[in-house]
Formats: structure tokens, sequence, C-alpha cells
């Protein structure tokens, strides 16, 4: 008797085992085509974003460099050294103090500047005039950092930039803008917003293009000025817009300014202008030292990470949607 | 009724004002925008002579192009950088393309049952990622240093550009499949003839976003390729204007190899520039486009 149940139990059982496996085996052979679709992205997602967050292990050990992925899992376990020596060197404070004011900077003065300028062109009535300066405006965002370089570096050098003539008329020696630490941070963030300026306007003109013609017409009846009109019509309509852009902004400011100061910075400016990622340029690649780096880059990626959850959280507290 | 009119003349003074200056601001802000360029491509194609004597002038009096031939004459590394340069931007971008198209629509079908994880999968990367020296280290591994496949590989997939994409399909009526489906097209014909050619405007738009990235990218080179056969022109350019900015900077003058002349490195300048001018104006409305869809629905 018992016997025989436990024959029907172990049937039922084996049974819906097979159940299942059918079912897993009906949904791959249904969404075969899209299986296949998906494989290369899978294959190029795990092995050139997974493999390498897999790679950050050697911030945790003494990786020499030598004898590739063996070479790496032989290395010995140093545990948080690379993190210990990270915080007690002095260009630990130098690197975040550089990063947290150009990106400040950038932040205080590049920010409200496509907001600014796309108010402008939204005022403009002449439909070709707007379009030509669009144009104009949108225009270094397609010119990569290497060549706004070399403009700045012609533009400013201290012998035969344009410039200097109006030094000589001053009487002064011509500033060396690109060598000269009190003026380094200025010109990056001067040539940021030059590059960036217009490109930044599209998001915000599309906002404002979204903001029913109605509204004005109610404000102009009600005697409206075009400034008061941008007050209290367009602005508020944009908020939402300026909160999201200034998140990811936020989110971004340990990160964002790599390829400029790369290509702009010099030995006689690392002072005022070494960040993250030009030190782990120079020590780990150039120098090799790729556990010390390794774990420089996960601190700042961790950092990163962190500030955006926290900047999300904040906006869907101040009651707006957030980004996820 | 006197004092009516003065009224709406008062208003239509004040606008007129408003928009004069206006004007007038961007006005200055495109030409900020325009002088550095018109100023390196005049001051191209001037002797040093004029150079020197006309130190803001942007249009030549005399057209001299001694350093065009200069920098384009026998043995010059300009035309192999051009045809790095045009490989990666033609490969790179035709292959993500479609591995990103692919991807996309995957991850568009409600359906799908792999779907969530997929997404989160490729949302991640967009978050955290395992930075410069891990990355370095792989590629090295993979045997990718001084092969031209350096530049599309590791940047192949890009997650932003494929939840743009996705979102895309995502608006493509499920009507228009179903009607197909009852016309006997199967799941591949779906996509290959019905979807991506619904998809011209988000495919444009990526693949523009593909194509200039590739035109500009110099870092992988630096990192990756010691052979100067194999860099784009970017990184060429990048060569030149780095022994220059090192004499300029350093007082002294201790560079090892004497800095090319101003005229050089401005040619090489425009030489890069070119290109990327001459389609911007057909392009920049994608952009645009791209942007928005990616941003707004993002």
């Amino acid at each position: 008797m018992q016997l025989v149940e436990q024959r029907k139990n172990k049937y039922c059982i084996s049974k819906k085992i097979k159940m299942k496996l059918s079912n897993i085996m009906k949904i791959i052979i249904k969404y075969k085509f899209f299986h296949i679709l998906a494989i290369p992205g899978i294959i190029y997602f795990i092995l050139f974003h997974y493999v390498p967050i897999l790679g950050l292990v050697i911030a945790f050990k003494d990786y020499s460099g030598l004898g590739g992925i063996q070479g790496i899992i032989d290395a010995p376990w140093v545990g948080l050294e690379h993190f210990k020596n990270l915080f007690t060197s002095p260009s630990f404070w130098k690197l975040l103090r550089n990063t947290l004011l150009i990106s400040t900077y950038r932040l205080i003065w590049g920010f409200p500047a496509p907001i600014i300028f796309a108010l402008m062109l939204n005022e403009v009535r002449n439909r070709r005039f707007k379009k030509i300066a669009q144009t104009i405006s949108y225009m270094p965002h397609f010119l990569s950092w290497v060549i706004v370089s070399g403009l700045a570096i012609m533009l400013l050098s201290p012998s035969s930039g344009p410039l200097v003539p109006l030094f000589n008329a001053l009487g002064v020696k011509p500033i060396n803008f690109l060598g000269d630490k009190s003026y380094f941070r200025s010109v990056l963030v001067v040539s940021s917003i030059w590059k960036d300026l217009g490109w930044g306007t599209i998001i915000y003109l599309a906002a404002i293009t979204g903001i029913p013609q109605e509204q004005y017409e109610v404000a102009t009846i009600e005697g409206a000025t075009r400034f008061q009109k941008i007050r209290y019509v367009t602005l508020p309509s944009i908020k939402f817009v300026i909160t999201i852009m200034f998140i990811l902004r936020v989110g971004k400011i340990i990160n964002e300014n790599f390829e400029q100061i790369f290509n702009m910075y010099s030995p006689v400016v690392y002072e005022v202008s070494d960040v993250f990622e030009t030190y782990i340029y120079r020590r780990g690649i150039l120098q090799a030292d790729f556990s010390f780096t390794t774990a420089v880059g996960l601190f700042k990626s961790v950092v990163s990470l962190i500030l955006v959850v926290i900047s999300n959280k904040i906006v869907k507290l101040l009651g707006e949607e957030g980004i996820w | 009724m006197v004092k009516n009119i003065t009224v709406k003349n008062k208003k239509r003074k004040k606008i007129e004002i408003f928009d004069i200056i206006n004007t007038f601001f961007i006005l200055l802000i495109c030409i900020i925008t325009i002088y550095p360029i018109l100023y390196v491509f005049g001051r191209s194609i001037m002797s040093d002579v004029e150079r020197a004597l006309r130190p803001f002038a942007i249009f030549p009096k005399k057209i001299d192009l001694s350093a065009y031939k200069y920098i384009l004459g026998k043995g010059s590394l300009i035309y192999n950088g051009y045809a790095i340069t045009l490989f990666r931007t033609i490969v790179g971008t035709a292959l993500s393309l479609i591995v990103e198209a692919m991807f996309a629509y995957v991850i568009s079908k409600k359906k799908y049952p792999l779907r969530n994880a997929l997404t989160i999968m490729i949302a991640f990367t967009m978050w955290f990622q395992g930075g410069l020296i891990p990355t370095f280290l792989l590629v090295r591994s993979l045997h990718l240093m001084n092969s031209i496949w350096v530049y599309i590989f590791p940047t192949l997939m890009s997650a932003w550009n494929i939840l743009i994409m996705r979102n895309f399909f995502a608006q493509i009526p499920e009507g228009l499949e179903e009607s197909a489906k009852i016309d006997g097209a199967n799941e591949a014909v779906v996509f290959f003839k019905i979807v991506l050619p619904l998809s011209k405007p988000v495919l444009a738009t990526i693949g523009l976003f593909h194509a200039v990235t590739h035109w500009n990218e110099w870092f992988s080179a630096l990192i990756y390729v010691n052979d100067n056969t194999k860099w784009p022109v970017q990184v060429i350019l990048r060569q030149i204007l780095a022994t220059a900015m090192q004499s300029e900077i350093m007082e002294d003058n201790v560079v090892a190899t004497p800095p090319p002349a101003v005229s050089v490195q401005m040619a090489t300048v425009v030489i890069v520039t070119v290109p990327i001018l001459l389609v911007y104006p057909f392009i920049q409305k994608y952009f645009t486009k791209g942007m928005l869809v990616g941003s707004i629905k993002g």
C-alpha cells in the first residue's frame, strides 16, 4: 500500500519536474529568436563591464602586473592597505580638493549658463536668426577636447596669441594662462562653457516648447511683461527638467572633467588640476602601479554612485519624480 | 484715448529694447563661439610675417599654403591616421548599431521573460563600472593591445543608447506586428522588415552618436596602441600639440624635440576639424532629436 503511494508520489514529482522542464524548453523555443538577438549584448556586457568589476579585487591584493589572470589569482591579499595608503597620502587630499573645486566652479558657472541662454533663444522671434544662432552655438560640442585644447593653446599663447598685443599695450608680461596655477582652473571653466553652452540649451528649449501657449496668452491678457512671463510661466514650467539636470550634474561631480583636464594640463599646473583620473592614468598606466590605482578608482566609483543615489533621494523627498 | 495710445507705445518700445539687447547678447555669444575656429582657420593660411604683423587678423591678405604642403607632404602620418579614423568610424558604427538594435528590440518586448533581468544588467553599467585599470588589464589579457579592434570592441555597446532605442521600439504599435504575423511573418521578418525600417530616425541618431564619438576618440589609442601607424588623426594632432604646449609652458625650453611651427599646429587642427564641420550642419538635427528622446523618456 505504502509502496504504491510512494511510487505514485515519485511519479507525480517526476511529472512535475518534467512539466517544468518542458515549460522552460517551451519558453526557450518560443523565444529563441529573441535569445539569439540578445546573445552578443550579453557577451559584451559581461566581458567588458562585469569582468572589469570582478577585476576590482586587485584593489585588495598586491598585483605586480605580471602573469595575466593567473597573476591576479596568485597575488597576495593585502586587505585595505591600499585604501589606508590612499587616505593617508597628501596626494589624496590634493586630488579631492582639485576635483571638488573644479567641478563646483563648473557647476556654479556652467549649470545656469545654458538655462539663461535657452531663455534668451526662446525670446527670439525671428525663426531664422534663432536657427542660425542654435547651429553656431551647438557646434563646439562636436569638436573633441583635443581640438578644443588646441584652440585654447593657440588663443592663449603668451608668445603668439591674439592677447599678446593687449598685454604689451598695458606694459605687462603676457599671462601664460595654461601654465599659471592661478589662472588654469578659470581656463577649464571658461573653455567647458564655451564648448557646451549651446548644446546644453537643447533640453531646456524642448521643455519650453512643451509649455501650453494658452498660459502665455493668459499672462499677456493680465498685462505681464516679458520678464514676468519668463519668471512666472517659463521658469516654473521647466523647473522639473532643471532639477533632473542638476541631479545628473551632481552625480557626476566627481568624475566629469577628465578629457578636458588631460588635454590641457601640464606638470606646471598639476598642483591645481590633478584629479583622480589623471592621477590614475599617470600612476597606473604609465608607472604600472595597478593595485593602488584600482583602489583609487574604486573609491571614486563608490563615491560617485553614492552621490547619485543620495541626490535622487533628495529630489524625491522634494516631491518631484526622480530619475528611477 | 490719448492716454491709451501712449501706454501702447510705451509697451511696444519696451519690447523692442528687450529684443535689441537679447539679440545683441546672442550675437555676441555666436561671435565668441566662432572666433577661435575662424582664427585658427584663417591664420593657418597666413605667412609667418603677416601673422606677426597682424595679431588679431582672421582673414589673410595673401594666402600661404606652405604649412599644409609640409604636413600633407610625403610620408605624412595624417593619411594613415585618416584611414584609421575612417575605419573605426564606419566599421565601429555599423557593428555597434547592429548589436545595440538587436538587444534593444529584445528588451522592448513586454512578453519576453528575461526582459527585466537584461534591462537591469545593462542599466547597472551606467551607474557602476570597473574603471580604467581593470579595463586596461582586461584589454591587455585579451591581446587587443596594438590592434585596431581595440578602438571598436571595448566600447561596442552603450546602455544609454540601448535604452533610447528600446523606448523607440516600444512605441511602435503592436497591431502592426500582429497583422504581419497573421499574414504569416515570423519574428525575424517582423524585426528586419517591419521594426527596423520604421526605426530609421532612431537608428540614424544613434548611428551618428557613435560616428561622432569614434571620430573624436583619442584616449584608447593613447593607452592601448604604441604603433603610431595605427593612430587615428586625433592622436596625431594631440602629439603635435603636446610638444608645442610643453615648449610654451616650460620657460627654459628643455624640450627634446623642437616644437612644430605655429602654422603647422594650426594647419593640423584645421585638417582634423574640417570634416566634422562639413557634416555637422546636416547631422545636427538628428543629435538634437536623439538627445531629447533619450533624456526625457530615459
